[in-house]
């Protein structure tokens, strides 16, 4: 789950890192105060869940409440990569010297918790990360030991030969680690951690995303998804659990299982068309699954055959074909769907399906070939 | 032979009264694996229809059937502790079905069973079976074949649909390895390869990958470098976009990495085919055998 850059600063502060004072505002009018009250000049900031808000101008910096004012009546309401601006950030401006890049993942490889460093600020670290790797300091923490002396003064000095900035950086480091532990974080950035020019060491934006499976535990967390950032099928799809991801193209799909989705997609364009969506049903799927998994590939209307490819394990396939004919009553479905059905009762559900307008199919292949040719009709 | 599991496999399940566990326990039988006992706190004493003894925790379970293997149905948030228990009872192969375990318990699950000796597949499995033999997971059975093609993948039921085309085309397997789909898993493809290669019944090896993550590469270069078994590879996520999580928590493309054109390039690279589709897996493997 992706969060806010002004509830990712509120968590970043509360974990004892420097960062400057900030408010969200969602009319312009009340930049005013915002910055009467934290002192300017003032950065207004775009609050969207997605990267490049600079480049597309959407934060400015303002040196006085009017002109604070102005650039968020110009923010507001516009639109970055797709996503609609209707929050902004009012943060205290810093005056900057020297920029870093600190960020946190958790390594795949080493299979532990693992912080990158920079001495470039503002960067794409994913950029800097292929053209430069020599520029990025990786330190591997060791989660039974936790984040160690030795490895922060190896950090620090790898940032600067300044002592008193050197002398900030490791609570720094210390607080981040913290924080990302604690809070189940699966990347956690402060992009740019600049120096101001007296010398200090502040966290001028933040980033951070939150392991989906670890929300049960941090409700306070889960209580800052911004669902307006999101496709409104994708979430549909997670209210329903199921996993959904809205694509381009005509053939709509319901499959049962992440990788066979994939191959499935994959297959349609293999066989020359495009897929109009990921969806995955999950195991044990119940028919109520397959109705609000058929409901969400209606809301697209690009879509011109539906390919329903089940691999039956714990799925059942007699319990997917009850929700198919469910959501052809309930529904009124004119889009055809071609259904592939194979494994675990199997002949119940063709036996169910005998009869009904569906095409049925025997093989994955044929299923998309099938769907395709509809398509295409 | 095979690997991890054989016909030596003393199961015990943990969530058995649970629906799935129960399920899938009753299934396992049915298969011949050799479900020893079950696990669920406060249901100790009790005997599941198939006549599966059930105990209060995995030491007691241990010490009374000599178990050395487990395979979890809790549900996640209870899913760590049932690995730790099972790594503190003496259990030496732990394979989780459960889906959804947060992260960092897993961070903290693999010091901790490193240390003990016990290897965990999974989380987010769909299991291990080693055909005619063991099943230790939720795959169909009847797909399965006996014979000398080893598989190994990051997907439940991608890797049934190409068993289902090995089998229907005479091609049988040693043992069948779903690695489970999330980032941090305790035994990745490489760990799989490295148990495959010294398998003297397993003459090739079919990786079954997907995007995210860099193990796929890494393989490629182990195979470049000289690995001792025969290669065919599927890819799944040509058409996936950057930066969407692909239903499994591992299956995404960040920052321009991990993305299945990368891997097959790596897999070109090191002289493995990489199939198209999943049915074209028997045919390039017919091929190499």
């Amino acid at each position: 789950m992706k969060i806010h850059e002004g509830d990712a600063r509120g968590i970043f502060a509360a974990f004892g890192l420097p960062v400057p004072p900030s408010r969200f505002i969602t009319k312009a009018e009340e930049a005013g105060p915002v910055a009467e009250e934290l002192g300017c000049p003032v950065v207004v900031k775009a609050q969207v869940l997605v990267g490049g808000r600079g480049k597309a101008g959407g934060v400015k910096l303002a040196s006085d409440p009017i002109e604070a004012v102005e650039k968020a009546k110009a923010i507001l309401g516009m639109d970055i990569k797709g996503l609609t601006v209707e929050k902004v950030l009012i943060a205290k401006a810093v005056d900057i010297s020297k920029e870093f890049y600190v960020g946190m993942v958790v390594d795949r490889i080493t299979r532990k918790p693992l912080m990158m460093i920079s001495a470039e600020g503002g960067i794409d670290i994913e950029e800097v990360a292929k053209s430069a790797p020599e520029k990025i300091l990786k330190v591997v923490i060791d989660p039974i030991t936790g984040l160690l002396p030795f490895q922060t003064r190896k950090m620090a000095s790898f940032l600067t030969s300044d002592k008193d900035v050197a002398r900030q950086l490791g609570p720094v480091f210390r607080s981040l680690y913290q924080a990302f532990m604690e809070i189940d974080s699966s990347l956690a950035e402060i992009n740019p951690l600049v120096v101001s020019p007296d010398g200090k060491v502040w966290a001028i934006d933040a980033k951070i995303n939150i392991d989906d499976n670890s929300l049960y535990r941090h409700e306070d967390i889960r209580a800052l998804r911004d669902d307006s950032m999101e496709d409104a099928g994708e979430v549909e799809a997670r209210e329903a659990d199921l996993s959904f991801v809205k694509l381009d193209g005509s053939i709509g799909c319901i499959v049962n299982g992440a990788g066979l989705a994939m191959a499935t997609m994959d297959m349609i364009k293999y066989y020359g068309a495009e897929p109009a969506n990921f969806l995955d049903i999950g195991g044990s799927s119940s028919p109520e699954k397959v109705l609000s998994a058929m409901k969400i590939i209606l809301r697209d209307k690009n879509v011109k055959a539906i390919l329903v490819n089940i691999f039956g394990g714990i799925t059942r396939c007699d319990d997917v074909a009850k929700g198919l004919l469910e959501a052809k009553k309930r529904l009124g479905i004119d889009i055809p769907l071609v259904v592939r059905l194979t494994g675990t009762n199997e002949e119940e559900a063709r036996e169910l399906l005998r009869g009904t307008e569906l095409v049925s199919a025997d093989t994955m292949d044929e299923g998309v070939k099938k769907a395709i040719e509809i398509a295409n009709a | 032979m095979s690997i991890l599991i054989d016909k030596n496999t003393r199961l015990i399940v943990q969530g058995i009264t649970g629906r799935d566990g129960g399920f899938h326990a009753s299934q396992m039988v049915a298969y011949g694996t050799n479900v020893v006992g079950g696990v669920t706190p406060g249901k100790g004493g009790m005997k599941t229809e198939d006549g599966v003894p059930v105990f209060d925790n995995m030491e007691e379970a241990v010490n009374e059937t000599g178990a050395n293997t487990s395979v979890i149905y809790v549900p996640a948030r209870f899913a760590a502790d049932a690995i730790f228990e099972a790594s503190d009872a003496g259990i030496e192969l732990v394979v989780c079905i459960a889906e959804g375990l947060p992260v960092r318990d897993m961070l903290s699950v693999l010091p901790y069973v490193r240390e003990r000796g016990t290897r965990v597949i999974g989380p987010n499995s769909p299991g291990v079976i080693s055909p005619g033999r063991s099943k230790v997971g939720i795959m169909p059975g009847d797909i399965h074949k006996e014979g000398n093609v080893g598989v190994v993948s990051r997907s439940g039921t991608l890797t049934y649909e190409i068993v289902y085309h090995l089998t229907v085309n005479g091609i049988g397997q040693s043992t069948c390895l779903g690695i489970g789909g999330d980032p941090v898993i305790g035994t990745n493809l490489l760990d799989a390869m490295d148990l495959f290669a010294n398998d003297p019944e397993t003459d090739a090896v079919v990786l079954i990958g997907e995007i995210g993550g860099n193990d796929e590469e890494k393989a490629a270069r182990i195979i470049k470098d000289g690995y001792p078994k025969k290669v065919a590879a599927f890819i799944a996520g040509r058409t996936a976009p950057p930066g969407k999580r692909m239903g499994h928590a591992g299956a995404i493309v960040t920052g321009g990495t991990g993305t299945a054109e990368e891997k097959i390039k790596a897999f070109a690279d090191a002289g493995v085919e990489v199939a198209e589709t999943p049915a074209q897996i028997a045919g390039i493997i017919s091929g190499l055998l």
